[in-house]
């Protein structure tokens, strides 16, 4: 298990570096020079000249690369232009944020979507299926920045029961859990649908396979063989869905940090977009990436600890 | 004592295109401490039977008549789920033709050993320890470091000698074994049939032993019942049956068995026509639309009738077809 999961992350790191080349070839090819973008219309060439070369950019492109990759494995992306502070303190800082709103849209997605296929898929051709069935397809067809504005007009506006905007008071978790509830809820609603959709699906698979019959025909509980023998097996692609679902999350994050003016990543890149801000953009970028990575990385070592077929594929 | 005894079963499906008879009128017994074969062509109703008996039939299926008395008292028919639960695995156990899908995929095998004694009043250790005991007992190598292992680490082979350990593991008085040996090459064929024997003897229990398998049965079973279309057409010692089949649909069975061809045939032999459809059954004789002796009397459902013994056949003509030897 535990060889399963270093070569896992060792396959990180490839899988970062690559993304890490793919990302410098990317500004590399933006149009307009960063360092008169950088000084203005109204710098000398002269100014320019010194810049470039203060950036490295008279370099050849491999020294360039070298040097973004190497900077960056020691945690340096570079300066923000605008305040002249380390990018990454400044990416950091609102990563906790935007952290915080994908694991509680994971949540709903898991605490709801589980047990909602679970119970479909026990009740399958039944009344409680269909209901089930027409809600996860309407949720999953349904925007979520639509669901973010109409779960702030009904919560936040008319009913008043959640608060409608920011992350709450900093070192209150209770307040920050509370206007943590709408945002991740609008994020993670339509997963709650894909994630209902899968679970029913690969649990009826799973429930018609012949080890559920020997299962049944050693006289187990049915409520034992349901959620230990079948729905072991029938999460799995889940996971897996869930790990790839992430990077989606991550953009959704960006629509629900703007309606509910709440501070994370999604706010920083749009706003360092707008100021063509690029070291901002690069590094949160790249911080995302990793993130997107690394999770992916977890969801194999979860599937590899449930299921041993996968642990021995590897070793 | 008669462990299984299955009288007057019928058993049938609604299907979106009608009500399809799976079983009808089936009797059958299984004394105390007897291999018992059952065969048939596929859809002769084989599982359905084992389904029933086991009381894990489709939604779709229900029970239209009859009794299953399980060691003379509990009539499985009208038993609940709980009560039906307690017979699984405890009384009566299950081994089934697949082997490789047979286990679960993503459970040790002493895990799967462990919950199937989830009844027993034992600790985790001991539970583990009977595991290991029975293991070895089918003859798996190494058992103390086998029960660690996932399925997907043992040969098709050592899986089916797990599931017959873990169906033996309680002890129960009646082994259901459907096409054990199918989906394994014929080595392994024959040091199954073995081992089933050999347990089957030490353990005391009956065995339902489901094949098509002619050739295994006449080495196993003590006696046979051959279906066809969801009857039982012909029921007695084995040897009675290979001796002295009364049932044409028997006589021809045996006819086409390879393995008792006395010269090479150019062409393997079969009998002619098609499984009648079990959801516009005939009346009369199931067997009349195949059957060489088929005249006015087979209009009507022929009764079980005895020829000796515990030899009994479902056809009119029994009594001609006295003698002629397969």
């Amino acid at each position: 298990m535990l060889q399963y999961a270093l070569k896992r992350l060792g396959l990180s790191v490839v899988i970062v570096s690559v993304a890490m080349a793919m990302l410098f070839a990317m500004i590399y090819v933006i149009p307009g020079d960063p360092a008169s973008v950088a000084l203005g219309p109204r710098a000398t060439p002269e100014m320019v000249q010194a810049l470039r070369s203060r950036m490295g950019l008279d370099q050849p492109i491999w020294v360039q690369f070298a040097r973004f990759y190497f900077s960056a494995l020691r945690g340096d992306l570079g300066i923000e232009i605008l305040s002249g502070r380390p990018v990454l303190g400044v990416v950091f800082e609102q990563l906790p944020f935007t952290l915080a709103l994908i694991a509680g849209a994971i949540s709903w997605s898991v605490l709801l979507g589980i047990p909602l296929g679970c119970v479909a898929a026990i009740r399958r051709g039944g009344f409680v299926d269909r209901v089930i069935g027409v809600l996860s397809v309407a949720v999953i067809a349904v925007p979520s920045f639509v669901i973010a504005i109409y779960s702030l007009l009904i919560f936040a506006v008319a009913l008043q029961w959640l608060p409608a905007i920011g992350a709450g008071e900093p070192g209150n978790l209770g307040s920050q859990l509370k206007h943590l509830i709408l945002p991740s809820l609008a994020i993670g609603v339509g997963w709650v649908g894909y994630i209902a959709r899968m679970v029913r699906a690969s649990m009826l698979e799973t429930l018609e396979a012949s080890h559920i019959r020997t299962a049944r025909a050693f006289g187990l509980p049915e409520s034992r063989i349901t959620y230990s023998y079948a729905l072991r097996i029938a999460i799995l692609p889940t996971i897996t869905l869930l790990g790839v679902g992430v990077g989606t999350m991550v953009s959704s994050a960006v629509f629900a940090e703007i309606v509910f003016a709440r501070p994370g990543i999604g706010k920083l890149v749009y706003e360092a977009i707008s100021v063509r801000n690029y070291p901002v953009v690069t590094g949160a970028v790249l911080v995302t990436t990793v993130f997107f990575v690394v999770v992916n990385a977890f969801a194999d070592i979860i599937i590899a600890a449930l299921d041993p077929r996968v642990r021995s594929s590897f070793s | 004592m008669t462990i299984l005894d299955v009288k007057d079963l019928s058993v049938d499906f609604v299907t979106e295109t009608g009500t399809l008879q799976a079983l009808r009128k089936v009797n059958l017994a299984v004394p105390a401490n007897r291999i018992v074969g059952v065969v048939g062509e596929s859809g002769c109703g084989k599982s359905t039977l084992i389904n029933t008996v086991l009381g894990l039939l489709a939604e779709n299926g229900a029970v239209t008549s009859g009794e299953i008395l399980f060691e003379g008292q509990s009539d499985l028919v009208h038993l609940d789920a709980n009560g039906m639960r307690a017979l699984r695995g405890q009384k009566i156990a299950t081994v089934f033709q697949d082997p490789m899908g047979a286990l679960n995929p993503v459970l040790s095998v002493g895990r799967q050993m462990r919950d199937i004694q989830y009844r027993s009043a034992l600790s985790r250790k001991e539970k583990d320890a009977r595991s290991i005991e029975m293991l070895r007992k089918v003859r798996i190598p190494d058992p103390e470091r086998r029960l660690a292992q996932f399925p997907h680490e043992f040969s098709g082979g050592m899986k089916q000698r797990i599931a017959i350990a873990m169906a033996l593991l309680m002890q129960p008085s009646l082994l259901i074994a459907d096409e054990p040996t199918t989906a394994l090459d014929a080595t392994l064929e024959v040091a199954i049939i073995e081992l089933l024997k050999d347990l089957q003897q030490q353990i005391g229990c009956s065995v339902l032993f489901i094949s098509h398998h002619l050739g295994v049965i006449a080495e196993l079973c003590d006696d046979m019942i051959v279906m066809y279309a969801g009857e039982v057409v012909e029921h007695g010692s084995t040897r009675d049956i290979f001796h002295n089949a009364r049932h044409p649909y028997t006589k021809k069975l045996l006819a086409c068995d390879p393995a008792r061809l006395s010269r090479r045939e150019p062409q393997l032999p079969t009998i002619p026509g098609t499984l009648p459809d079990l959801r516009d059954r005939p009346k009369g004789c199931i067997f009349q639309a195949r059957c060489e002796f088929t005249d006015e009397a087979c209009a009507e459902m022929p009764p079980d009738i005895p020829v000796g013994g515990a030899h009994v056949t479902r056809c009119w003509h029994a009594g001609k077809t006295t003698g002629a030897r397969a």
